[in-house]
């Protein structure tokens, strides 16, 4: 059962074609790799799936209870309330705020007392804030967080700004979620560390996860289907080993290394 | 242990919330005393008024400029709506009544106006919204000397508008919106405001419609501007178009920038700070301008965040005191 089709997605940028023709599939679950060399527009995928940018031309479905929406050329907010929540390649956490603030104000969606709550402090207010405050600290908490969480982003270790990056994306409670890159400026260890985490994480909040990666050992690892991006088109499609044994790829992009192995 | 510490937080919180309370009401018997024993004498007491509409207005363009990031240079466009539909109301119902119309019939055509001119603005970014901000309190100076001028008398403005702000008014109007609008940023809209001045992006792909709340915070902020407004006129019984031009709207933001962006408390401090200042310059008047320049520039270089930065005074303060008082009741136990 498939939870997100992209149909023939296309974007140019001036005469730049950053992304041709994209079709993909997710099925409900999965987690799915999205590789390609630099510039190859994995990125530009992910920001025409959360409406950053309208598509050219190309739709994206999505199946969630029952029903079929199309989502391109949405806001990105309310692509986000439909249940798609991403990480940044380049961290975009608010940064003068504190790690509880990031997590908090990633929840504001679903809080629903109003103006007049707000203004005049009633039950709603205290009741809901609550909620939205334990509610944070329990993701923190699993995450390994909690303990920072009076400290502001901009002062986390890099490693801990991408796993708040992800706590963040969490908290909008998604069904899909995109990871941009990650692992990237992890050393071995934080990333084998991170690669658990992500396959925790798909069971245990029930998670459809597409992942951009240039660190091949996390993406073999867990990813169960691969695209393969070069030039903006999809060049191959398949399992890991597949993938590892396609010959366009090992050209375009893995090198005969990786292929071998 | 959790619940050690939730009812010991709980405790906290509710001391310093009556803390906060008592020392409002001592403030207000105090200087009611002073007021009422002539000690504060009809002058000081004009400045005590100024420094009040000054806090609403600094306050009001922090939730804009400060909180939400949006930079907007047209706030006296907004005061000087509220100030001229309070006053067109009140010359025409001189009662205590008339004065409560006067002033929420201000502020909430403040907030409409906000409504109108924030809805295509805002999508605007940075130096190009404080000029479209700019062109709008302008457009709204020219209404009211030129196209309204059978209500507003035009240029020359209007005068004998009966005076209702006494101390109580004052108090209540300057502390409530201190009050309300602290509760707006210690809520989720208010961190939705905060997100987008942080990173409109990320705000976006995390749920937050970045136009509605810097709309929602625009037009808070209007109606406040709205309020200060009212109580100016309503003080001072004259105004003209004139009063609320763009040095109005710089003398605001100068306030704002001065306490610290995205500090309530600083604000606060800066109006009183800044008044205080120009009251004792007064007797120079040759010099004053000069001075208050050099002062800024001074503050500006050594405090470039402005006095508080984004910080609270009241909260870190506080914390600081009951943790003290905390550890010696835990101590006596
Ligand atoms: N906003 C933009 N305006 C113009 N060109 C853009 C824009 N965003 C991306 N591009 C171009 O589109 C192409 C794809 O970029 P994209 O960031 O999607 O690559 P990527 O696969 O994520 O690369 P990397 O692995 O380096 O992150 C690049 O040539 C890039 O310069
Ligand atoms: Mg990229």
């Amino acid at each position: 059962m498939p939870i997100l089709t992209v149909n023939k997605l296309t974007k140019s940028f001036g005469g730049l074609m950053a992304v041709t023709n994209v079709s993909m599939e997710l099925e409900k679950g999965e987690l799915v790799g999205l590789i390609g060399p630099n510039g190859a527009g994995k990125t530009t995928v992910f920001n025409l799936l959360t409406g950053i940018y309208p598509p050219t031309s190309g739709t994206v479905t999505l199946f969630r209870d029952d029903k079929e929406e199309r989502l391109e050329g949405l806001k990105p907010h309310i692509i986000c309330k439909k249940g798609i929540a991403r990480t940044f390649q380049n961290i975009r956490l608010f940064r003068d705020l504190t790690v509880l603030d990031n997590v908090r104000i990633a929840m504001n969606k679903n809080v629903k007392y109003g103006l007049f709550s707000t203004f005049l402090r009633t039950k709603s207010y205290f009741s809901e804030e609550k909620e939205v405050l334990e509610k944070s600290m329990q993701l923190l908490e699993i995450l390994k967080l909690a303990h920072k969480k009076d400290e502001l982003a901009k002062n986390l270790p890099y490693g801990e700004q991408r796993h708040l990056e992800i706590v963040r994306a969490l908290a909008t409670d998604p069904c899909i979620l995109l990871l941009d890159e990650p692992a990237a400026g992890m050393n071995p260890a934080e990333t084998a560390q991170l690669t658990e985490m992500i396959a925790w994480m798909r069971e245990n909040f029930d998670l459809t996860i597409l992942l951009i990666e240039h660190d091949m050992s996390l993406v073999m690892k867990i990813c169960e289907r691969i695209y393969v991006l070069d030039y903006g088109m999809v060049i191959a499609e398949g399992t890991p080993s597949e993938i590892k044994s396609n010959k366009r790829v090992i050209e375009a992009y893995l090198g005969e290394e990786m292929g071998n192995a | 242990m959790g619940k050690n510490i939730q009812a010991s937080s709980g405790n906290r919180k509710w001391i310093s919330t009556a803390g906060k309370l008592l020392s409002l009401v001592l403030f207000f018997v105090v200087f009611q005393l002073l007021i009422s024993f002539n000690v504060v004498n009809d002058y000081l007491f004009s400045t005590l008024v100024k420094i009040g509409i000054n806090i609403i207005l600094a306050v009001s363009l922090n939730l804009i400029t400060g909180f939400t990031g949006q930079f907007s240079l047209g706030h006296a466009g907004f005061m000087s709506i509220g100030a001229y539909v309070c006053a067109i109301i009140t010359l025409r119902y001189y009662s205590v009544w008339g004065f409560v119309c006067g002033l929420l019939a201000g502020a909430v055509c403040a907030a409409i106006v906000g409504i109108l001119v924030g809805l295509p603005t805002l999508r605007l970014k940075g130096d190009y919204l404080a000029i479209a901000t700019l062109g709008m309190a302008e457009i709204i100076k020219i209404l009211f000397r030129n196209v309204l001028d059978k209500w507003t008398n035009g240029a020359a403005g209007l005068s004998g508008i009966p005076q209702f702000v006494s101390w109580p008014w004052l108090f209540v109007l300057t502390v409530g919106t201190v009050i309300l609008v602290s509760n707006f940023i210690n809520s989720s809209h208010g961190r939705s405001c905060i997100s987008i001045r942080e990173d409109e992006i990320a705000a976006e792909s995390m749920g937050i419609g970045s136009t509605k709340y810097k709309v929602m915070a625009f037009v808070t902020g209007a109606f406040f501007a709205g309020i200060a407004g009212a109580m100016y006129s309503s003080y001072f019984f004259y105004i003209d178009p004139d009063l609320f031009g763009f040095q109005k709207s710089i003398d605001i933001l100068v306030i704002v920038v001065l306490g610290g962006m995205g500090s309530i408390s600083g604000s606060v401090i800066a109006a009183v700070v800044l008044e205080l200042i120009s009251m004792f310059l007064q007797a120079y008047p040759e010099l004053k301008m000069v001075i208050y320049g050099a002062l800024l520039v001074l503050i500006m270089l050594f405090r470039p965040q402005g006095i508080m930065g984004s910080r609270e005074l009241s909260l870190s303060f506080l914390k600081k005191w009951t943790g003290r008082l905390g550890q010696k009741n835990g101590g006596a136990a």
